[in-house]
C-alpha cells in the first residue's frame, strides 16, 4: 500500500509534475488547487505527506500549513512547502507556521523523491 | 532536467502552454480592470499569481529567457501590491506591455524560436524602475537571473546550539561575544538569547554570566568547526549542546526534525541540495500519532462519509479533454441521431395500437437522443467572453491612436457558442471593431458640433435567438455615407449608374468583393482586408452578416451564427432519384418560372428573367449527369441562391422536399474532395445526400460557359 501524498498547487503543470514523479515511485497522489480544496481533501482522508505551493488563490500555502497543524488528524503530517528561488522570508514563514521543510521550484524528480522519502520513510 | 528513468518533461509542456494561454488571458483581463481603476488588491494579487505560475513552469522546462522576464515582472508586481510602487495609469500601461512581452516569450518557448536578445528591454527597464522605486535601472540586471541559484552543490547543515555558560565562565577569560562572532564566520547565524535568569540590576554581579543562548547556524563547515569554537568552555565552564537541526542545500531545506518520522530521529533537521527540513513542528509531539491513528468516534463517520462522497473528487470542477476526443463524441452522436431517425422512419408503419411498447420505446429513444446531442454540443460550447475579452484593449489602443474618445459596453458575454465558431470569428470581430472606431465614431470635436457626447460608444452584444447566436457590434458614430458608397461602387463597376437601390442594398455594398481596397484603408482599419473577407469568414462558419445604418446616428453590424458546425439547417431537394441538401443560408427564394421568364442566350447559356434582372440558370441534373430528372424549366422549380460573392444563380431542381437539420459528414476525410459538393449527410432513410457548395457551382457554371464559348 503506497503512501499517500497530497499535492497542492494552483498550477496544473506543477501538480502534474509532482503527481507524475511520485506516482511513478509508487505513491498515491491526491491533488488540490489551493488551500481550501486541500483542507476539504484532508477532511475526507488521511494523507502521509503534504506538498504545497505558497502562492495560491483562495488560501495560500502558509495559511494551509497553519490550518493543517490545527487538524487533529494531520497535526503531525510532514508538510513540504514549494518556494521559488531561495526566498528566505517565505522559508521563515513556513517554519513559523509549522512546515517540515521546503523545496525550491523547479525541482528535479530525484530530489523530490529523495526529500519525500526523507520525511516519510 | 531529465533522469535515467526516462522522466520526460515534454509531456507536461502541452499542459503548461495551455495553462500559460489561460494565465495570460486572465492577466490581461485583470490589468484592463486595473486600467479602468475598478480593481482591488485582489486583482493585483491575481496578476501576480498568473506571472508567478508562468515563471514556475518555465523554470521547470528551463526556458531561461522567459524565467528571467517573468521574474522581473513578478518582482515589479510585488512592489506594486506591497505599496512600494504606485499604480498609475502609466504603470498600468507598462503592465499591459509587460503581459504582451511575456506572451512573446511564452510563444517563443512554445515554438522553440529565439527572440532578439533585447526583446522587451524597454519594458524591462520600466519594470526595473518600478522595483527600484523610481529611477530606471539598467535594462538587464544580471542579478535578476533567478533560474538557478548559484551552483553550490555543498550540503549545508543546520545546527542548533544551546549555550549556557556556568557561573564563573567569564572569570575563565572566555567571552561569549567572541564565540558568537566566531560562530558568525562559519555561516548564517540566528541568535536567541534567554534572559530568564537575569537578575535585577542592583543584584547583578558583573563577573557573572546570567544569559544563555540558542543559536541556529547554517553552515557547510561541519561539526568540528563548531566544536572548535566552544573548545575551551564546553563541559568545564559552560553547557554546550550541539545538534544537527536541519539540512539545507541548493534549492531545498528541511527544518528541524521531521514531525511524522515516527520515532523522532535524534537529528533536529537537515538541509540539502535544493531542500530543507525545519525544526520539529510544535504539534509534532508523539501524542499526535495515536490521535491520528484512532480518530475520535464522533468524527469518524463524517470522515467516512466525506471519503465516500468523493473526498478525492473535490479538487477539480473541470477537466481538460483533447478536442479530438470531443469531436469523436460529436461524430458518434451524429451517427446515433441518424440511426434514430432511420428507426423512426422504419417504424412509421406501426401504430401505437399494434405495437405500443415499440412506439413508446422509439419516442423515448428520440427524446434521449436529442438531449444527448444537445449535451454533447454543449461540451464544445464556450462563452463568447473569450472573443469579447480582446475588445477593451483594442478600443483603448485604437482610440488613443486615432485621437478619438470611445467607451466599450458589452452584454451577453456568457452566451455560449461552439469553440470553432469563436476561433473563426476572432478576426472578423477585430476588423469590425476597428472599422467602427476608424470610420464610425467621429472625433470629439465633430461629435460635440452635432450635439453628441464627446465620447462615442461601441456596444458588443451577444444573445441566443431561435437556435442561432446573434452578435451585434453597434456604434453611435456617423453611420454609412450612402452617397459615397454608391459613388464608389459605381466607380468600381459594382453597380450601374442609374440603377435603383434601396438603402439596405447600398449598405450591403460595403461587403462586395473589391469594394474596399488597400489603397484607401487607413493605417488602422488597413491590413489590406476588406469587408468581403469579413463576410467570407463569417459565411465559412455558416453565418450571415447584415448591416443597419442610420446616417448621423451610427451603424449596427449583426452577425448571425449557427451554434455548432456539426449540424446545419438545410433544404432537401430532389433531382431525379437523387437528393441534395442546399444550405439554408444560401437560399434567397424559389419559384416555378413561366415560359416567358426562361430564355436561352447563346453566349451564357440558359438565363431567367426575374423582376427585370437576368439570373443564370444551372440545371443540377446537367451538372451531375442525372437521368430522369425534370428538364423542362417550366415544370420544375428554380431555387435562387446567393453565392459568397453576392452573385445570384438559379438552380433547377425537381422539387423541394423540406427543410431539415442535417449532420455534416466531411467528404474530404471519408472519400475525397468533390467540386461543387461541400460535404455529405445521411438522411433518415439511410441514404446519403450531398450538400451543395453554391459558390463552387457558380464557378463551375462560369467555366462551362467559357468552354462553350471557346468551342464556338
Amino acid at each position: 500500500m503506497g503512501k499517500c501524498v497530497l499535492a497542492v498547487d494552483d498550477s496544473k503543470t506543477m501538480r502534474d509534475m509532482v503527481s507524475f514523479t511520485l506516482r511513478g515511485a509508487g505513491y498515491t497522489v491526491v491533488e488540490a488547487e489551493h488551500g481550501v480544496a486541500a483542507l476539504k481533501v484532508l477532511q475526507g482522508q488521511k494523507v502521509d505527506v503534504i506538498i504545497t505551493d505558497v502562492n495560491m488563490p483562495e488560501m495560500d500555502g502558509i495559511t494551509l500549513v497553519r490550518k493543517v497543524r490545527g487538524l487533529p488528524t494531520h497535526a503531525g503530517t510532514p508538510i513540504l512547502i514549494l518556494t521559488t528561488e531561495s526566498d528566505q522570508s517565505k522559508k521563515d514563514e513556513g517554519r513559523a507556521a509549522g512546515a517540515t521543510g521546503w523545496i525550491v521550484k523547479p525541482f528535479s524528480p530525484d530530489k523530490l523523491l529523495q526529500i519525500v522519502a526523507k520525511v516519510c520513510p | 532536467m531529465t533522469d535515467d528513468q526516462g522522466y520526460d518533461l515534454s509531456q507536461f509542456k502541452a499542459t503548461y502552454f495551455e495553462e500559460c494561454a489561460e494565465l495570460l488571458a486572465t492577466a490581461e483581463e485583470t490589468i484592463a480592470r486595473l486600467q479602468d481603476g475598478m480593481a482591488g488588491d485582489d486583482d493585483l494579487n491575481a496578476v501576480f499569481r498568473c506571472v508567478h505560475s508562468i515563471k514556475g513552469g518555465a523554470g521547470a522546462f528551463a526556458f531561461d529567457d522567459l524565467v528571467h522576464f517573468a521574474h522581473v515582472f513578478e518582482t515589479a508586481l510585488d512592489a506594486l501590491r506591497s505599496g512600494r510602487a504606485e499604480l498609475s495609469p502609466q504603470v498600468a500601461d507598462i503592465l499591459v506591455r509587460g503581459t504582451d512581452v511575456l506572451g512573446d516569450f511564452v510563444r517563443a518557448a512554445q515554438d522553440g524560436s529565439t527572440l532578439e536578445a533585447d526583446h522587451g528591454s524597454d519594458v524591462l527597464a520600466h519594470l526595473n524602475a518600478l522595483i527600484g522605486g523610481g529611477a530606471p535601472v539598467a535594462a538587464k540586471p544580471a542579478a535578476a537571473k533567478p533560474a538557478a541559484p548559484a551552483a553550490a552543490p555543498v550540503t549545508h547543515a543546520v545546527w542548533r546550539i544551546v549555550f549556557t555558560p556556568r557561573p564563573g565562565m567569564l572569570r575563565t577569560g572566555n567571552d561569549p561575544l567572541l564565540m558568537i562572532r566566531e560562530l558568525e564566520t562559519l555561516g548564517t547565524l540566528t541568535i536567541q538569547a534567554d534572559t530568564a535568569h537575569l537578575p535585577a540590576l542592583g543584584d547583578m554581579d558583573p563577573a557573572e554570566s546570567y544569559l544563555s543562548w540558542t543559536f541556529t547556524l547554517v553552515t557547510d563547515k561541519g561539526r568540528a568547526a563548531i566544536d572548535e569554537v566552544f573548545e575551551f568552555v564546553a563541559g568545564d565552564s559552560a553547557d554546550v549542546g550541539i545538534e544537527p537541526a536541519g539540512e539545507e542545500g541548493e534549492g531545498w531545506g528541511l527544518f528541524e526534525a521531521a514531525p511524522a518520522a515516527a520515532p523522532a530521529p535524534p537529528s533536529g533537521g537537515e538541509e540539502g541540495d535544493g531542500w530543507g527540513l525545519f525544526e520539529p513542528a510544535p504539534a509534532a509531539a508523539p501524542s499526535a500519532a495515536p490521535q491520528a491513528a484512532a480518530p475520535k468516534p464522533a468524527t469518524a463517520p463524517t470522515a467516512a462519509q466525506q471519503a465516500a462522497g468523493g473526498g478525492t473528487g473535490v479538487h477539480t470542477a473541470s477537466i481538460r479533454v483533447d478536442l479530438d476526443k470531443i469531436d469523436r463524441l460529436v461524430n458518434m452522436v451524429g451517427e446515433l441521431v441518424i440511426t434514430q431517425a432511420m428507426l423512426g422512419q422504419q417504424a412509421s408503419g406501426f401504430t401505437v395500437e399494434s405495437h405500443p411498447e415499440l412506439i413508446q420505446g422509439l419516442q423515448e429513444l428520440s427524446h434521449h437522443t436529442r438531449e444527448l446531442q444537445e449535451s454533447v454540443m454543449a461540451i464544445r460550447a464556450q462563452p463568447v467572453k473569450a472573443l469579447f475579452s480582446k475588445a477593451p484593449r483594442l478600443v483603448r489602443d485604437l482610440s488613443s491612436k486615432l485621437a478619438k474618445q470611445a467607451k466599450l459596453v458589452m452584454s451577453g458575454e456568457n452566451t455560449e457558442v461552439d469553440k470553432t465558431v469563436i476561433e473563426q470569428l476572432s478576426d472578423p470581430m477585430t476588423h469590425l471593431i476597428r472599422n467602427a472606431l476608424d470610420h464610425g465614431i467621429e472625433t470629439p470635436e465633430e461629435r460635440m458640433a452635432v450635439g453628441k457626447p464627446a465620447e462615442g460608444t461601441i456596444h458588443l452584444g451577444a444573445e441566443h435567438r431561435s437556435g442561432r447566436i446573434i452578435i451585434e457590434i453597434t456604434d453611435d458614430g456617423r453611420g454609412i455615407n450612402r452617397a459615397r458608397v454608391l459613388e464608389k461602387a459605381i466607380e468600381k463597376g459594382l453597380v450601374e449608374r442609374g440603377q435603383q437601390l434601396t438603402d439596405e442594398q447600398i449598405d450591403m455594398l460595403i461587403f462586395a468583393p473589391g469594394f474596399s481596397t488597400a489603397a484607401e484603408v487607413s493605417d488602422v482599419s488597413g491590413r489590406g482586408v476588406g469587408m468581403d473577407v469579413v463576410r467570407k469568414n463569417i459565411q465559412d462558419v455558416g453565418g450571415r452578416v447584415v448591416v443597419q445604418s442610420t446616417p448621423g446616428a451610427g451603424s449596427r453590424f449583426i452577425l448571425s451564427l449557427p451554434l455548432t458546425l456539426a449540424v446545419m439547417d438545410g433544404m432537401l431537394v430532389a433531382v431525379g432519384n437523387e437528393r441534395y441538401v442546399l444550405p439554408l443560408t444560401n437560399i434567397v427564394e424559389s419559384f416555378r418560372p413561366t415560359a416567358q421568364q426562361a430564355r436561352s442566350l447563346v453566349d451564357v447559356g440558359d438565363v431567367l428573367t426575374l423582376r427585370g434582372q437576368y439570373i443564370r440558370l444551372l440545371p443540377l441534373h446537367g451538372i451531375f449527369g442525372i437521368r430522369g430528372a425534370i428538364t423542362d424549366v417550366t415544370r420544375g422549380l428554380v431555387v435562387v441562391v446567393e453565392t459568397e460573392g453576392g452573385d445570384r444563380i438559379g438552380l433547377l431542381v425537381d422539387e423541394l422536399l423540406g427543410q431539415q437539420q442535417v449532420v455534416i459528414k466531411s467528404l474530404d476525410s471519408n472519400y475525397r474532395p468533390v467540386e461543387g459538393i461541400s460535404a455529405a449527410t445521411i438522411l433518415g432513410d439511410g441514404r446519403v445526400a450531398l450538400i451543395l457548395d453554391v459558390s463552387a457551382l457558380r464557378h463551375m457554371a462560369g467555366l462551362a460557359a467559357e468552354a462553350a464559348m471557346a468551342a464556338q
